[in-house]
This record gives structure tokens, sequence and C-alpha cells, in this order.
């Protein structure tokens, strides 16, 4: 892409170095790119149930899902720009839960609302059967990784 | 006259194993008051969200967080109620220490008739020294939102 330096990894190097992170194996979380947009993908499976009277997706792992997807996302985003790898490290989420996550599999997007040189401010939504029908949204803060 | 069952260890041990993701991360409820829980969850490999340090993911914390909040909502009600997670805010104050175990403490400071409100603190060493704050809102008797805990 353009204005990339050959040093820094590309968008898709570095959503592969993030599926690979132990925690996000754990959960069975896909990173997919098209283009510019990056969709989380969280397939369904039985271990990440909380509630198994409903049974419902464990809210802990919703939030984990969607702060997971706000770090690949400016991770993408600072690649694109030619920036350093890295994690950004997060500050503070606050999480809304709009419906209960449901035994099926869940999609997050995440769209940076400012990318300033220390601090990112991120939203991101999730949702199964209907985008548009939401089951949970992250605010947050997120302190930029130094290098680069 | 017996403790509220939601505060007998058994019920709240058989709340954690029966929770897949709780029971797969090795949650453990320690110890329970009128409007209080401690929980613990060990140091796994498979919790790590960065490689290069071996500091577990933010997820982790969320998620035991969000667990220890539910219970101490659970403690104050006393009784299997249905209950909702509204909103829970983090403040991530330092990364938790690898190899360590990391402990929440959740507080219900306000029981209402249709909300609860909470504030946890996760730690590793010392409650003094924390790893990240909580604040969470909680629907009771919810059947339509975001129902969880033992109906």
């Amino acid at each position: 892409m353009i204005g990339a330096r050959t040093s820094a990894l590309s968008p898709a190097d570095v959503l592969a170095r993030i599926a690979d992170v132990p925690y996000a194996r754990f959960l069975g979380l896909r990173l997919d790119l098209a283009g510019d947009e990056m969709t989380a993908v969280l397939p369904f499976h039985e271990r990440l149930i909380g509630n198994p009277m409903l049974p419902a997706i464990h809210g802990g792992v919703l939030g984990a899902m969607m702060e997971m997807t706000a770090l690949a996302q400016l991770a993408v985003s600072r690649s694109a720009a030619g920036e350093g790898g890295g994690l950004a490290k997060p500050i503070d989420v606050t999480v809304e839960y709009l419906r209960s996550g449901r035994p099926v599999d869940t999609f997050a997007r995440a769209l940076i609302k400012r990318m300033g040189r220390r601090i990112a401010n991120v939203h991101v939504e999730a949702w199964q059967g209907a985008r548009g029908a939401p089951i949970a949204a992250l605010h947050g803060h997120f302190l930029l990784p130094s290098e680069g | 006259m017996s403790a509220p069952i939601t505060r007998d260890p058994g019920f709240l041990k058989a709340m954690n194993i029966g929770s897949p993701q709780t029971r797969e991360l090795g949650v453990e409820t320690l110890e329970v008051g009128e409007d209080w829980a401690l929980l613990r969850v060990p140091y796994k490999p498979e919790m790590i969200g960065d490689p290069e340090t071996g500091v577990i993911a933010g997820g982790v914390v969320t998620t035991l967080l969000d667990h220890a909040c539910g219970q101490a909502v659970m403690a104050r009600i006393g009784q299997p109620t249905t209950i909702a997670t509204l909103d829970l805010r983090i403040d991530y104050m330092r990364p938790a220490e690898p190899h360590q175990p990391l402990y929440a403490r959740a507080h219900c400071y306000k029981l209402g008739r249709s909300v609860a409100f909470v504030r946890a603190t996760a730690y590793d060493r010392s409650a003094d020294d924390p790893v990240a704050t909580a604040q969470a809102a909680f629907m009771l008797n919810s059947s339509s939102a975001r129902p969880r805990g033992v109906s």
C-alpha cells in the first residue's frame, strides 16, 4: 500500500500475529481482512458459555472479543499507515450489553474515532444474526505502542 | 439460621464449574459476604495476551471482574435470581504480573428494586496496588435482556 515502509509488517501479517496470541487462540478468534475493513469472527464453542441454563455466551468473553477487535483494528490501521507493529494497551473500556449472546457465531467491527499520537479512542460493536441489532458495544481508550 | 444459598461455598463452586467459560479459566470463589465476593483465577499459558512479556490478556481480567460483580449482586440478593449486566467499565492500571494468580473483590454497594450497582478491584500481590478497577450496573429479574446467573 501507498506510503508503507518495507520494514513494517503488512496488515495481513499483523492480523496473523494477533490471531496467534495464546488468548486469541483460546477464544478461537478469527480476524478477517477485506480491503481496509476488518471483521472479527468468534465461532461458537461450548467453552464460551457463561450461563448453561439459557445458554448464553459469558459477558466477559464478549468484552474480551471486542477488546481484541479494537487492538487488531488499531494494529491494522497503524500498519497500513506504515507505523511500526506492537499491540496497543487498553487504558479504559466501557462495555454495554444490549442482548443475550446466543450460542451462535459472533462478529465484531471496530471504528477508530480518533487516533492521536499516544492515545486512540475506539468504538466496537458485536452482533450475531443481524448487523443492525448489536448484542454488545465497547468504547475504549488505548495507549499506542511507542516504537516507530 | 443458615446463610442464604447464594453465599454458600458449594453453591458458588457449582456456579463456577457449571459455567464452561469460568471452568475453563479456573475461576474460584474464595470468600463471600453479605454484599461482596472474592474470586481468584490462576495464571495459565493460554491466557497470555502479550507473548513477549507473558502478561495475560485484558479479556481475562474483564471476564473475572464481570463474574465477580455478578456474584457480589447474587450474595446481596441472597437467593438465586436472573441478573443481566447492563454495563461494565474497566480501568486498567498496570499489567498483571506473569505467573501470579489474579484476584477480584467485588462489592455490591446499592441494591434497588430493578438495578444493582457494583464496584470491583482486580489485583495480584496486594489490593492496594490494583491491576484494574471496575464499575458495573446489573438489571435484576431480567428475562429479556442478557440473563445470567442461576435462574
